[in-house]
């Protein structure tokens, strides 16, 4: 049996319907993603399973048991809050005793477990500062202790990393992915970060507009989205607007707008529309003119643009037909930056496996 | 800082002494060795001998701080939960309910409790009806300390303190309160600056037999301002600088802990 399922929930706010019949189950010792824009029901469904909010439909699981009934106190499952909420007033030592408190310890065990959780998150000598005398990484440290000292069914994290700065953030997402399996804990975390969801997760959640879009493991998230919103929302992607016009030998043949007739992997039958999603690094891009594998599809085009991120470069390519495709290139040629400055002529290729078509 | 021009200084100056030199003109002559508010003659204590000798300014004086300290106590208790149902529930029509005593004429505040106590309660005016007017004008002013405190809070540490296993009674105990304790000191020490320098709704509602020390110089000065007026005026500036101090010295501690 799953530790939590939802069946149907729904949740509306006025006219507004913030969730829609969602449905989905979290194993025990999972860790489990919720991924979506702001405003697409991520929070609202966190806030329903940490019993601050109802929903108007459907029913929340845990254990197997029907959690309406029970007030937020009662349930064991507890949140990091996005802004880490930690009690002003009282010390690291005491935030983090707070639900052994609760929960009626004796006070040499309340001692005996503050010590060894502030241990595992590296605060051993704060437990007597203030939350206001921490730093963010740190008042993060003391919000996810507190959250897993008295061990939890299930812990909600809510944009726990969105409030600290890149290198700070990637160092606390190595922590993350060790402390849950350390724990065993099982996660529902909560971003609109794509890069955090894909490196944290072992499944991933994609939500719209108050409903799932696909519901998978990261891999299959990024390689196969299901739909024009998840290949758009996960990662950089072009998306060819295509038809498809036959299919042989495991492949389509797609008529794309702007391109003419090019192949790809067999997902769908002739007569669908939709787009195949490509990412920029399946876009291979090199000097005009040389001489690459004829399967491969291939378009003659000029630079335009690129962004220089330090480890890669990613170049805005027009195709003579007018259209645009982003290729990455890794910066590893020793002594070059980059390889094509805007308006060098150059040729776009992509394998016949790669990409990935998604009827609409 | 940056270093204000000569002209602002001299402005800002200007007012304070407009402000403040009343004040120090009154102090002064509290300790003028003369029976007139004319011209300084000499140094002397003598007017505050005759003050701690005047058996009907030490029952006034008693009466006030009596009132005070009862009817803040009740209006921060009031206050302090009209505050937080301002906040948790935010009906529209609660904050003009409460803060209407605060804004109306004092005059009328008087007139209506007054007409309010005689024709309807059919009380004698005394102490109990003084301490009930104190308390109907203080209850705002803490409420309003209150509310701000919490507007200025993150709702999600008291969805915390629920999330990890605390009751609503013990949030409360453990959470909201030592949290907003700052504002609602800050709010008994305002009620009580308030009642014990109130006039005009004392003077309606105080009856013939009760005394304050508001109204207890009022009918000193209706003959002349004696020296006496001026030492128990500074006294009575004393105490109210001294809660004021720490009425604010409440309200910094609660910016700190409020982010």
């Amino acid at each position: 049996m799953a530790l939590l399922e939802l069946h149907d929930v729904t949740r509306r706010f006025g006219d507004f319907e913030a969730v829609k019949d969602v449905s989905f189950a979290v194993e025990s010792g999972e860790f489990f993603t919720l991924l979506g824009p702001s405003g697409c029901g991520k929070t609202t469904i966190l806030r329903m399973v940490a019993g601050f909010d109802r929903p108007d439909g459907g029913r929340i699981l845990l254990d197997g048991r029907d959690l309406a009934a029970t007030p937020p106190e009662k349930r064991p499952i507890h949140t990091v809050f996005q802004s880490y909420a930690l009690f002003p007033h009282l010390s690291v030592g005491r935030n983090v005793a707070f639900p052994l408190r609760m929960a009626g310890l004796p006070e040499g065990e309340i001692r005996r477990r503050v010590g060894e959780t502030l241990e595992q998150v590296h605060l051993a000598e704060l437990a007597d500062h203030y939350p206001h005398e921490i730093s963010g990484g740190q008042k993060q440290r003391v919000a996810l202790a507190r959250g897993l000292v008295n061990r939890p069914r299930l812990l909600l994290l809510d944009e726990p990393l969105g409030a600290l700065d890149l290198k700070l953030r990637e160092e606390m997402q190595l922590e993350l992915i060790k402390l849950q399996r350390e724990v065993g804990v099982t996660f529902v975390f909560v971003t609109h970060a794509q890069n955090e969801a894909l490196a944290l997760s072992h499944r991933i959640a994609v939500m719209n507009r108050g409903r799932i879009e696909q519901l998978d493991v990261p891999s299959r998230i990024y390689g196969f989205p299901q739909n024009r919103f998840v290949a758009d929302f996960i990662g950089n992607c072009n998306l060819l607007e295509a038809r498809v016009v036959d299919r042989r030998d495991g492949e389509l043949g797609l008529e794309a707008e702007g391109l003419g007739e090019i192949r790809a992997p067999a997902t769908d039958r002739p007569g669908s529309t939709g787009v195949l999603a490509l990412r920029p690094e399946q876009v291979r891009i090199h000097a005009g003119g040389d001489g690459e594998n004829d399967q491969d599809n291939r378009f003659p085009g000029t630079v335009r643009d690129f962004l220089y991120v330090g480890d890669v470069t990613t170049y805005q390519v027009v195709l003579d037909n007018g259209f645009r495709l982003s290729a990455l290139r890794a910066n590893d040629a020793p002594g070059r930056a980059r390889f094509f400055e805007i308006g060098d002529r150059v040729t776009v290729s992509w394998a016949r496996q790669a990409g990935h078509y998604v009827p609409d | 800082m940056a270093r204000l021009p000569i002209w602002l200084r001299l402005a800002a100056g200007a007012t304070f002494a407009f402000l403040y030199v009343p004040l120090a003109v009154v102090v002064a002559y509290s300790f003028n060795d003369s029976r007139l508010n004319a011209e300084w003659v000499g140094f002397t204590l003598d007017w505050y001998r005759v003050l701690f000798a005047d058996q009907e300014m030490l029952l006034a004086a008693r009466n006030s701080l009596f009132i005070a300290l009862v009817s803040s106590l009740a209006a921060t208790g009031l206050g302090t939960l009209a505050g937080l149902a301002m906040h948790r529930y935010r009906p529209p029509w609660l904050p003009l309910l409460v803060i209407t005593p605060v804004a109306m004429p004092e005059i009328l505040l008087g007139v209506s409790l007054l007409v309010f106590f005689i024709q309807v309660l059919h009380l004698t005016l005394g102490l109990l009806s003084v301490v009930l007017a104190h308390i109907t004008f203080s209850i705002g002013f803490v409420a309003i300390i209150v509310r701000a405190r919490l507007a200025g809070m993150d709702e999600s540490i008291f969805e915390a303190a629920r999330d990890l296993g605390a009751n609503p009674w013990q949030t409360f105990r453990l959470v909201t309160f030592p949290l907003i304790l700052p504002a609602v000191v800050a709010g008994f020490l305002m009620a009580f600056t308030l009642s014990i320098d109130d006039f005009v709704i004392t003077f309606f509602t105080a009856g013939v037999g009760v005394s304050t020390l508001p109204l207890q110089i009022y009918s000193m000065i209706k003959i002349a301002v004696t020296p006496e007026v001026n030492a128990v005026s500074t006294l009575l500036m004393l105490l109210t600088l001294v809660l004021v101090a720490a009425a604010s010295r409440m309200d910094r501690s609660f910016m700190k802990g409020g982010a």
